[in-house]
């Protein structure tokens, strides 16, 4: 009996002893190149040398890709970043003029046969990008798979400096670019071969489709974003500046992370791509690589946040991933990348008969009114402001947390102002449930969303258009609107 | 005892310093924004407060000084002594979840400070409707009275019996707690609207009747007189203080020559004498008692100044009525207390003495803070004024009117006036409102 029951467990749902603090193993292999994490540093100024790569490395990074090389060494700007702070936040987003490696090519090669030399179990990854001409990319792919590099990445992504040049996004942004260098690179490369996507398109899934027609062996995605960070309202001159000028550069940063994990999700469910995917875009968090992850990355790639920060971020993001994945009982990456891909359905796929509204805990609010202006002006008009006496409004809350304090022989409380206290609540005939108002609240946990149940079977939009067709069924009224 | 000046300017730096630009910033992101905000609700002179802070966020300290001056041209003065614990930061919702509300005074101040600096004037005087009115007392009731009907293009003159303008707000709050060339500064730029201050000169009932003739309408805000006597004897006797006399002093003497005793004892459990003791301290007293005849329950001074005084080495005798002062050679030596007993909660309850319980606390320097009594002599020679049984002048609340015809009242004079300068402000504001009704009525027929 107690033998059964110990093999039932552990033919359960793989779920590990969860006896103390263990190591989760992290590592994961990514188009046969072994890595004893997921997460690398992207192409990027953190991997412009030897001297970056071993710090990244020692502070336990599990790959990295080297910035991209290419046969002669170009020259920047002063300044090249420019950053969006956010309230008080700072770079929220940021932004860089900065081309690809300013070293001359021997020297990088070089270096990265010693920083294979001394980190064989890391994942060393070359991003390269030359001329548009196939005897060029045949060299450098040579040169470059000698040099003992674990695998190719090629930049067709650079949004900015290169791409009038012909490279970069210029290539990236023509299927049959990409598809045409591709295979060039293929012609020659003995390594595995990433293609880095450009967002800077229509429909990312039509460069990835190229990229595998070309014979690509992975893809990493997103590059950077078109954008102007802003303008200095004293000189006019845009940000970053170089003398009074600025030109487009490329976004990234935790503010463009939404625009990754979809164009993440797209690759990711494209029957015609089918490669393994390396996700890159606003990682700063453990929870932000988890989430490429789920949607499909087998790596993910970060350089904002150790811009920022530094190479130390690693081990919060080690850390929170092997926590995460022991409270989950899951016991190698394998068991949930891609998890959520099935769950990015066409909307008109969804559910129209699935009903949540939302509900206000009156012990947990603090009365500050967001949700209700954020409904009222912005939304559907469904929440109650009710003027409540400070005397009642304390009865009310008797025994849920003291609200008041006591100066001067007086009773004051906390929200109140002029004798009264708001007091919201959801007017549930009317709300749509559309989040909003649990999304600005300030209170962690004070609105949730809660199901309704409809009593009705589950119907999408195309079901909807079907079965008004055939006369099956009602038009759905429309919500009631003040 | 000589100390230095700069040493008692030390002791004397404010209690709630400035905030740099950075803290500013930072303080100013912790502010949700709320809707209909508590803050606003709970200040005298409501403010808008979320805007304010907004715009210090969004780098606006100017835009934000007007929205502040708008609603209380005292803003600099009230974001440094208003008691916002128990006002907009005892509102403030980031108490309930954070028990740290954000520091709504200290970036009133930073705006206010930074619009003052770049010596922005906000305010004109209207064009002129031809009406004037006479405004007696230069307190802050009387001051802003003045201001919002000089905006609308009333003339104004304001009668001030005393040297300096600006009430209580520049002499009769600690230096601790307000500087004295900050409020004088500040009542410059009130006045500087066009306002004719006319200063030493006293209006008695004769000089009032005159004024209610001359003008088209009158506004009181003389505030109150003396402090209330203890009744007890040897009041009389050398070293014994009224408690505002005492604090006049930290704003018209250089500190250094204030007098203050070694043992000073401070009698009464109001906000002034919290201030006198917490002065008393800074000017050197070895010991500083306050003695209350109450216990803390019952007592008005608010509890972050009480605490602050306490940390600051002032020891506090709970139900202690003073029953003489004692002294020799015509100076104070001590007061004579006997315990209390008190039947009742809070403020209601009542006092007795509790037989054999006396005790003397030696002093050589004794401050009555007992509040203020009204100026019974001015306010009972105006024909058909009527007064409450206290002696503060009836007003409606919602235009400042008095039972006299054109005799407007606000600030401390007036009945269910609440003693800080924010009060003081609003009531000038609702009487300038209920001025300016009357006259432009005036002005159509």
């Amino acid at each position: 009996m107690k033998a059964k029951r110990a093999s039932k467990n552990g033919n359960g749902a793989g779920r590990p002893k969860t006896n103390g603090w263990q190591a989760v193993d992290l590592s994961v292999e990514f188009c046969g190149v072994r890595s004893p994490n997921p997460f690398w540093l992207a192409s990027a100024p953190p991997t412009n040398s030897e001297y970056q790569v071993r710090r990244a490395f020692e502070a336990g990074w599990g790959g990295a890709v080297w910035k991209t090389l290419t046969d002669e060494p170009i020259v920047n700007t002063a300044s090249r970043y420019g950053a969006v702070d956010y309230d008080g936040r700072k770079v929220m987003g940021l932004n860089n003029i900065e081309l690809i490696t300013d070293r001359p090519l021997d020297v990088n090669l070089r270096e990265i046969s010693n920083v294979k030399r001394d980190f064989p179990d890391r994942a060393l990854f070359v991003s390269l990008m030359v001329e548009s001409k196939r005897e060029t990319w045949h060299g450098i792919v040579k040169r470059t798979q000698d040099a003992g590099a674990d695998g190719i990445e090629l930049n067709f992504g650079c949004p900015h400096g290169m791409s009038e040049r012909g490279m970069g996004a210029a290539v990236g942004q023509v299927p049959d670019y990409t598809c045409m260098v591709v295979e060039w690179v293929k012609e020659v490369a003995s390594v595995p071969v990433i293609v880095k996507l450009t967002p800077n398109i229509t429909d990312i899934r039509a460069i990835g489709r190229a990229a595998r027609r070309g014979g690509a062996d992975a893809i990493s995605l997103i590059n950077t974003i078109n954008s102007i960070m802003g303008i200095d309202l004293d000189t006019f001159a845009p940000r970053p500046q170089v003398a009074g000028y600025g030109s487009h550069g490329g976004y990234c940063g935790p503010a463009v992370k939404p625009i990754a994990l979809n164009m993440v999700s797209q690759i990711a469910s494209d029957p015609g791509i089918g490669l393994p995917i390396s996700g890159i875009g606003g990682i700063q968090a453990w929870q932000d690589a988890l989430e490429h992850m789920l949607l499909g990355a087998t790596t993910t790639q970060v350089c904002t946040a150790v811009m920022h920060y530094g190479f130390r971020i690693v081990q919060q993001l080690i850390d929170g991933l092997s926590g995460w994945m022991r409270t989950k009982g899951f016991t190698t990456p394998r068991d949930f990348i891609g998890k959520s891909v099935g769950r990015i359905a066409d909307w008109g796929d969804l559910d129209l008969n699935y009903k949540v509204v939302a509900e206000i805990d009156p012990l947990t609010c603090i009365n500050c009114g967001l949700c209700y202006i954020a409904c009222e002006d912005g939304c559907h008009q469904s929440i109650d402001r009710e003027a409540v006496d400070e005397v009642d409004f304390l009865k009310r809350m008797k025994g849920h947390g003291d609200r008041t304090f006591v100066s001067g022989a007086q009773r004051f409380v906390h929200g109140s102002g002029d004798g009264y206290v708001n007091v919201y609540s959801i007017k549930q005939d009317t709300c749509v449930g559309c989040n909003m108002c649990s999304l600005v609240c300030p209170v962690e946990g004070c609105i949730t969303m809660k199901p309704v149940d409809t009593g009705k079977p589950k119907m999408s939009w195309r079901e909807y258009q079907r079965m008004l067709s055939e006369g099956r069924i009602e038009k759905i009224q429309p919500p009631v609107h003040v | 005892m000589a100390q230095s000046l700069k040493d008692m300017q030390v002791r004397f730096a404010e209690t709630h310093p400035p905030l740099s630009e950075a803290q500013a910033a930072v303080e100013a992101a912790r502010c949700l924004y709320c809707y209909d905000a508590p803050c606003t609700r709970a200040c005298p002179t409501h403010i808008d407060i979320p805007r304010f802070i907004r715009q210090i966020l969004h780098s606006d300290p100017v835009g934000s000084a007007k929205t502040i001056l708008d609603a209380n041209i005292f803003g600099g003065s009230c974001a440094r002594v208003c008691p916002t614990e128990v006002l907009c930061e005892g509102a403030c919702v980031e108490q309930t979840q954070l028990k740290q509300p954000v520091r709504i005074g200290a970036l009133q101040r930073f705006a206010c400070d930074t619009a003052y600096e770049e010596s922005r004037d906000f305010y004109g005087a209207g064009a002129p409707t031809g009406r004037s009115v006479a405004v007696v007392g230069a307190g802050p009731a009387g001051l802003t009275c003045a201001h919002e009907l000089c905006k609308r293009g009333h003339r104004v003159v304001v009668f001030e019996a005393g040297k300096v303008a600006g009430g209580l707000n520049t002499l009769g709050i600690a230096a601790h707690k307000q500087d004295t060339a900050f409020a004088l500064g500040e009542v410059d730029r009130v006045t500087g609207i066009g306002i004719d201050l006319r200063l030493k000169q006293r209006i008695n009932g004769a000089n009032l009747a005159k004024l209610l003739e001359e003008y088209d309408a009158v506004f009181l805000g003389v505030g109150l007189g003396k402090t209330a006597a203890l009744g007890i004897p040897g009041e009389e006797l050398k070293g014994v203080w009224e408690s505002l006399d005492f604090i006049f002093q930290t704003h018209t003497k250089p500190l250094n020559k204030c007098e203050v005793g070694r043992r000073v004892v401070v009698i009464g459990g109001g906000n002034t004498a919290i201030d006198a003791a917490r002065a008393a301290i800074r000017l050197g007293a070895e010991h500083v008692t306050i003695a209350y005849r109450r216990d803390g329950n019952a007592m008005p001074a608010f509890r972050h100044e009480l605490d602050g005084a306490v940390a600051e080495g002032v020891q506090v005798e709970w139900q202690a009525m003073p029953s003489r002062m004692v002294g020799r050679a015509g100076r104070v030596t001590g007061v004579r207390f006997s315990r209390s007993r008190l039947d009742g909660k809070g403020r209601k309850a009542k006092l007795t003495r509790v037989r054999g319980s006396e005790f003397t606390l030696a002093a050589d320097m004794v401050v009555k803070a007992l509040g203020q009594e009204p100026l019974l002599d001015l306010l009972g020679a105006v024909s058909g004024l009527k007064l409450t049984a206290n002696g503060r002048v009836a007003v409606d609340g919602k235009t400042g009117a008095t039972s006299v015809p054109k005799l407007f009242a606000g600030g401390d004079a007036m009945s269910g006036a609440r003693e800080e300068v924010v009060n003081a402000v609003e009531s000038g504001k609702i009487a300038a409102a209920g001025i300016h009704r009357m006259i432009s009525v005036q002005v159509k027929s």
